[in-house]
């Protein structure tokens, strides 16, 4: 319980420091490279690498390479949701996630991934 | 300048706004955490990049625009849906970046920790803003013969 409670705040610190970054700095196209910071990875793989050692944490984060790329698909879905189909942010965001989970897993499908 | 500090959005955001994102930020690490215990590495390892903080951005950015469009009496819908878009452009970037920090961590992490985590910290900001640059650099190029037509 204890490890959660912990993973919760340090996520939260986080995500909030690199999201307020995001906010004080301008064009929007630069602060847009903070939405994809590895604000949740950071506070995860150090959690990893105490409890399981760096092995496992190297493991998990060759895996997080599939997920960044499904983010880049992600991301121009949701470019093409708002700009083409006109939707507003929030359904955008949701309904692209199924391009998000589809592209990650099928790349580790494709790939495979790596045992710790 | 091409990069600028503003304070303006900071005065604009409610303090509830950070809220959502701390949980948002905290709920995702614990998930991610649950998904590598119960279904293993691997798929836990891909979750490390999922979009959910990009979610509440995304909104809080749409609704700002539309606010400050709104008291300048502009097309408050369609620039709050532009400026969303060009966060998510941002974040399409900042993925290639997200991609290089894990490249060089799982590279780096079994010699030194605290050195795997400062390189890739390193190497996802100097890909992501080379990334950006090199996009803005090729559409401004792209643009200069479009307007001399």
């Amino acid at each position: 319980m204890t490890e959660y409670v912990f993973r919760f705040v340090a996520g939260g610190v986080i995500v909030t420091a690199f999201a307020i970054l995001g906010d004080v700095l301008r064009p929007k196209s630069f602060a847009g490279l903070f939405g994809a910071a590895p604000s949740v990875a950071l506070a995860t793989l150090s959690i990893a690498v105490v409890q399981h050692g760096p092995q496992y944490a190297a493991a998990e984060s060759r895996t997080m390479i599939y997920g960044a790329a499904a983010l880049a698909c992600y991301s121009v879905a949701v470019c093409q949701l708002l700009m083409r189909f006109r939707f507003p942010a929030l359904p955008a965001t949701i309904i692209a996630s199924v391009v998000w989970l589809a592209v990650a897993f099928a790349l580790l499908g494709g790939f495979g991934g790596v045992a710790a | 300048m091409l990069v600028k500090m503003s304070s303006a959005s900071l005065k604009q955001t409610q303090w509830y706004e950070y809220g959502i994102r701390f949980l948002l930020g905290g709920l995702a690490t614990v998930f991610t955490g649950l998904v590598s215990a119960r279904l293993g590495v691997a798929i836990g390892g891909l979750f490390l990049a999922l979009p959910v903080i990009f979610c509440a951005s995304a909104t809080l950015i749409e609704s700002h625009e539309r606010r400050a469009k709104e008291n300048a009496g502009l097309r408050r819908r369609r620039r709050g849906q532009q400026a969303a878009a060009l966060d998510a452009a941002g974040a399409g970037l900042g993925s290639i970046g997200l991609a290089a920090f894990a490249a060089t961590f799982s590279a780096l992490v079994a010699a030194n920790v605290i050195g795997a985590f400062a390189t890739a910290m390193l190497v996802w900001a100097v890909v992501s803003v080379a990334a950006w640059w090199l996009r803005r650099k090729l559409r401004i190029t792209s643009l200069i013969p479009q307007a001399k037509r």
